[in-house]
């Protein structure tokens, strides 16, 4: 039988990068798939969460980052808490998306939400419920979604037509400008 | 007892019940809420799945505001305004190159020194189911409630800590102290899909549905929540989950808070109970109906079984028995549950020996415990002499 030859994590830049800001190690699971049992959210992933791993520790980091399961992931935590050698899944997959996203592999829908509410959060300094519905549905070219809900929503006094605004607003835009710039060198 | 206080952006729009429903609860129980002032968005999940450094730059900004207040807790209501602040406060704490960073993001100096606690935290440890039962005035007798955690209430344990984080008990302590029936169920710490059932409904809408079909199997009437997105989707979108699985729920969801005023003798309307999607007035006047009935039934059940006393005592005057009395059950398991979690603590207290209380702690079983929890309940010197006698035994197992 021939041997196969496994990319060591040690070897692989990229699986380096994204343990480190993980905080966490790869090499310990022994793919109990005690973290696929638990997770509320596998029925619907390519690779649940013990494959993920698997993929890494064979060195498919590219795979791993294409897989839609890392956005199908809703950070629950329950496989980090469960995970009998103290792997933290959730940190991993957490990672996985921001390297995902920074190198433009992204679920568009997921994406074009947490970019809706972030954009609130830089100008306003506060969610912008209302906003970010509208801003959401107009980039992923979903007009309609949930408009069955907005109305009852604001007849029920529990979403305000215009943003919430912190006084410290300029502050708010340096702290993510100064994360970005901070963020990237790594 | 005066605590910071971060509303989180919710409090104000999709969950406004539980702002109002949370001050009307620290009124109630006489603790005072001190808004940090100009608070930001702590980010929630979009910030961590974008950018590491700026999802703990944003709610440490607001941790640096509550350090200058001089109070050392900040309630945080929200699950994930908790914990995004609890994680970033662990950061701060324990990874100083990561708190530098922090630091120059805000180009603010952070101390480490405030703790964000959960409600149910405060409730429980803080405030203590007594005084909370102590308050109620229409008690929430034969309500079924099904105390939903949800994730990041109880998750990482690392960050939370105060409950257990696959079978917490805080809520339903905070139901039964209210009067009501904690229901067991199986699923109350499962992920509602949270951001998902918004971005990916086929997702998200599934992981909902198996929610409310545990609560409602295990014989739930409602569910009660300490998380405003839990409330929108499991209240918003029920009557969606309903039309895709072709399945009625009709299950009232109640924020904790909510409940905790209403028993306490608020009006609904008062908490904006009328603001929720699955109409969730009638249920409780249905409860209090039922707990009127209950109340009388119970009354006249306690009537006969006095009369039926007073006569077997009569006809048997001559035998003066002196049965002892039976511990208080309350008791018993406040006793259970500190030797259980505090074992090192109860230990010393009934051995004076250090090194022989910790031959205790290494032998303290379920059987032990439930003995001495009894004795402890009943006669301390007892549980102490029972507890030498557990030590003297083992030493002489040990001894062989």
């Amino acid at each position: 039988m021939e041997k196969v030859h496994i990319v060591s994590g040690q070897l692989n830049h990229a699986l380096h990068h994204i343990e480190a800001e993980a905080g966490t190690s790869i090499n310990l699971c022994y793919q109990c798939g005690k973290c696929t049992a638990g997770c509320p959210a596998s029925f619907a992933m390519d690779y649940p969460p013990r494959q993920i791993i698997r993929l890494l520790q064979l060195g498919f980091v590219e795979e791993a980052l294409n897989a839609e399961s890392i956005w199908i992931c809703a950070s629950c935590e329950t496989c980090s808490s469960r995970c009998p050698r103290g792997v933290d899944i959730a940190s991993l997959m957490d990672t996985m998306r921001r390297t995902a996203l920074k190198r433009g592999q992204k679920d568009k829908r997921v994406a074009a939400f947490n970019k809706a509410f972030l954009a609130n959060v830089k100008n306003f300094g506060r969610t912008y419920e209302a906003g970010l519905l509208l801003q959401y549905n107009l980039t992923t070219g979903q007009l309609f979604k949930d408009m069955g809900l907005g109305l009852p929503m604001m007849q029920r006094g529990k979403v305000s037509v215009l943003p919430e605004k912190i006084k410290a607003r300029d502050e708010m835009k340096k702290i993510f400008e100064r994360a970005e710039k901070l963020g990237g060198v790594e | 007892m005066k605590y910071a206080y971060y509303p989180g952006c919710s409090a104000n729009g999709s969950g406004i019940e539980y702002g109002l429903s949370m001050e009307r609860t620290a009124k109630i129980l006489g603790f005072e809420l001190q808004e940090l002032e100009d608070w930001n968005c702590c980010g929630a999940t979009s910030g961590h799945n974008t950018d590491q450094l700026l999802s703990l730059a944003l709610p440490a900004r607001n941790l640096a505001i509550a350090e200058k207040t001089g109070l050392k807790e900040m309630i945080a209501p929200c699950a994930a305004c908790y914990s995004r602040h609890r994680n970033a406060e662990h950061v701060v704490k324990h990874d100083p190159e990561m708190k530098k960073k922090i630091e120059q993001v805000l180009e603010m100096e952070l101390e480490g020194s405030t703790e964000t606690l959960s409600i149910l935290d405060v409730l429980v440890n803080k405030i203590g189911t007594e005084a909370i039962a102590a308050q109620v005035k229409k008690p929430l007798t034969t309500m079924k409630a099904a105390s939903y955690y949800g994730c990041l209430l109880v998750r990482p344990v690392e960050h939370t800590g105060f409950d257990d984080p696959e079978d917490p008990q805080t809520m339903d302590q905070i139901m039964k102290a209210l009067g009501a029936d904690a229901v067991e169920w199986s699923h109350k710490t499962e992920c509602c899909g949270a951001a998902l059932v918004t971005s990916r409904p086929d997702v998200g809408t599934r992981m909902l549905y198996r929610v409310l079909k545990d609560a409602k199997e295990s014989g739930a009437e409602c569910l009660v929540t300490a998380c405003p997105l839990c409330m929108l989707n499991l209240d918003m979108r029920q009557a969606a989950v309903e039309k895709e699985y072709k399945e009625k729920f009709n299950l009232p969801i109640y924020y904790v808070t909510e409940l905790l005023a209403i028993a306490c003798g608020d009006e609904p309307k008062t908490v904006g109970l009328e603001k929720h999607f699955v109409e969730a007035g009638q249920y409780l006047q249905t409860v209090q109906a039922r707990a009127e009935e209950a109340k009388i039934a119970a009354e006249k059940a306690a009537q006969e079984a006095a009369a039926k006393a007073k006569a077997k005592a009569s006809a048997s005057k001559a035998k003066t028995g002196d049965a002892t009395a039976e511990p208080d059950p309350k008791k018993v398991d406040a006793f259970k549950t500190a030797l259980t979690k505090n074992p090192d603590k109860m230990a010393a207290k009934l051995v004076a020996d250090p090194a022989r209380a910790g031959i205790l702690v290494s032998i303290l079983d379920e059987k032990r415990i439930a003995k001495l929890a009894n004795l402890m309940a009943s006669d301390n010197d007892k549980a102490i002499k029972a507890a030498e006698a557990f030590v003297t035994g083992e030493l002489k197992k040990r001894e062989k």
